[in-house]
């Protein structure tokens, strides 16, 4: 009896190492507070993205369809910026400068938008420059399709490489049997394009009669978050997951990523998606969130403004409203911690040229750290 | 003659219980399809069973908000939500964005969350009503 208790615990023991995940999803509150929280931009209802341009202005998007330059301390709407498929989880999304936005003065946005033939909306990245306070030389770099009244998923993180490669995140659209394992069709991706929207000719889907051949990455359900990390130069991302089976990723050329084939999670009623957590030829994450926090957002602290903090990762938590810091040795999550707790729900969080971590809170607006 | 009328009155409270305990049909459709555009738009927030989460996100299951503001209720729905609301006794302080849904989904959803989880409510929201709330 004692031998078959001890096997059995000798298994679960084996089984957790195997899968790579600590056996305690333990967050920790932090043992001293190193910084300050201050109010930088307010009254912003749902600030989705924020970058930041060389004259020390901010850039930030409000998911109902506005763009806010925010200089001299204060707000300034800026004119002309894309029509917006205002529906679910939908609208002005995230915003990215060029790596050479001094030189060319490119500004690229995620957005719903409902162009095209179908009702609905989908995912569109569009680039376009700022003169004074207005939005001109628009150009749509692409367009997923087809149109769907789905409210879900349009991912929409966009970040650019060391190697000026622009990379933008598409959800499913709430349909997981049918978009996320298909190269034919957009949705459930990473995509990867040069920055004037054409296609690299060493995508790894080019060769692939009809398909996407933007796509980068597939078999993902929702990535909300995009990062360079700042030794391997990986792309590094992170994903909403059904219940329970939120992911860290690091994005290989033409991986696939297994959503819905394997999951750890569950349908939200508590249900199974799959039966699998793993298959040859996907993908494992680095690491799933059990229970799911919501992810949004992702940035690797590496300035010296934060000496504690350097080479962690911090990700904000819709659902938890709070900022997640999570340190990383060879690639395991070692320790989560909670910052920021209940000023809101976390949606964006960047580090700014100025090493100083910037945070976007719904209901607020942004917040920067200020270390003590 | 008495004892007819009570047959009489006998059968309309019959009739009477028995419609108040079966939704009338276009109510029934209304709820079901209120219910995908839930599980579509909702539910990652407010959560299946309507409970929602923590002092985040509201309940809907017996939340005395939703019952007895029917039409701030509806309005949250079309314009979104903000600012500290109390629900059941507890103060929610968050950001609900405007879910961009036509004024019959709206009604959908509407009756659907206002008839399910314990909820009931005696008058059928129709679209008609949500379009004379919009501006």
């Amino acid at each position: 009896m004692k031998k078959s208790v001890f096997y059995f615990w000798l298994f679960v023991v084996m089984h957790n190492l195997s899968i790579g995940q600590p056996i305690t999803n333990k967050v920790s509150e932090p043992k001293s507070k190193l910084f300050t929280a201050m109010l930088l931009v307010d009254e912003i209802d749902i600030p989705w993205g924020v970058a930041f341009m060389p004259n020390g202005n901010l850039l930030i998007t409000d998911k109902k369809g506005e763009l806010i330059l925010f200089r001299d301390n204060k707000k300034q709407k800026i004119a002309n910026v894309p029509t917006v498929y205002n529906r679910g989880q939908g609208g002005l999304l995230d915003v990215a400068l060029h790596p050479n936005y001094k030189e060319n003065g490119w500004i690229y946005f995620s957005y719903s938008s409902s162009k095209g033939e179908e009702k609905g909306g989908h995912t569109a990245i569009l680039r376009a420059k700022l003169k004074d306070t207005s939005l001109i030389e628009k150009e749509v770099l692409y367009k997923a399709t087809p149109n769907t009244t789905k409210g879900q998923h349009f991912g929409s993180r966009i970040v650019f490489d060391k190697e000026g490669y622009l990379y933008f995140s598409i959800g499913e659209r709430g349909e997981r049997d049918i978009n996320p394992q298909d190269l034919y069709r957009d949705g459930g991706k990473i995509y990867r394009l040069h920055d004037d929207g054409t296609i690299p000719k060493d995508n790894p889907f080019v060769d692939e009669k009809n398909a996407k051949t933007a796509i980068y990455s597939y078999g993902h359900r929702n990535p909300q978050g995009l990062t360079i990390h700042p030794n391997t130069k990986e792309i590094w991302s992170h994903e909403h997951g059904p219940k329970g089976g939120d992911e860290i990723n690091i994005i290989k050329k033409g991986g696939n990523y297994g959503w819905p084939i394997i999951t750890y999670g569950l349908n939200y009623s508590g249900t199974k998606i799959s039966n699998k957590t793993k298959m040859k030829g996907m993908e494992q994450p680095l690491y799933y969130w059990t229970p799911s926090i919501a992810p949004s957002g992702m940035t690797f602290v590496t300035s010296d403004k934060y000496p504690e903090w350097k080479g962690n990762l911090l990700v904000g938590s819709l659902k938890y409203q709070y900022l997640e810091r999570l340190v990383l040795k060879n690639n395991n999550v070692i320790y989560r911690e909670k910052i920021l707790s209940n000023l809101g729900r976390v949606r964006a969080v960047k580090q700014a040229p100025d090493g100083y971590i910037y945070v976007a809170v719904e209901g607020k607006g942004i917040y920067k750290l200020n270390p003590k | 003659m008495k004892i007819l009328t009570s047959i009489f009155l006998f059968f309309i409270g019959f009739s009477f219980s028995f419609s108040q305990q079966e939704p009338e049909p276009n109510l029934q459709e209304s709820i079901l399809k209120g219910e995908e555009i839930y599980s579509d738009f909702c539910v990652t927030c407010h959560r299946k069973k309507g409970k929602g989460f923590a002092s985040v996100f509201p309940p809907l299951a017996k939340s005395d908000y939703l019952l007895n503001n029917r039409t701030e209720s509806i309005k949250a729905i079309v314009y979104g939500l903000q600012g500290e609301i109390i629900v059941n006794g507890k103060a929610y302080n968050n950001t609900m964005p405007s879910q961009g849904l036509e004024p019959e989904e709206v009604a959908d959803v509407m009756n659907y969350i206002l008839n399910t989880w314990g909820n009931t409510s005696n008058k059928m929201v129709t679209p008609e009503e949500v379009s004379s709330l919009i501006k």
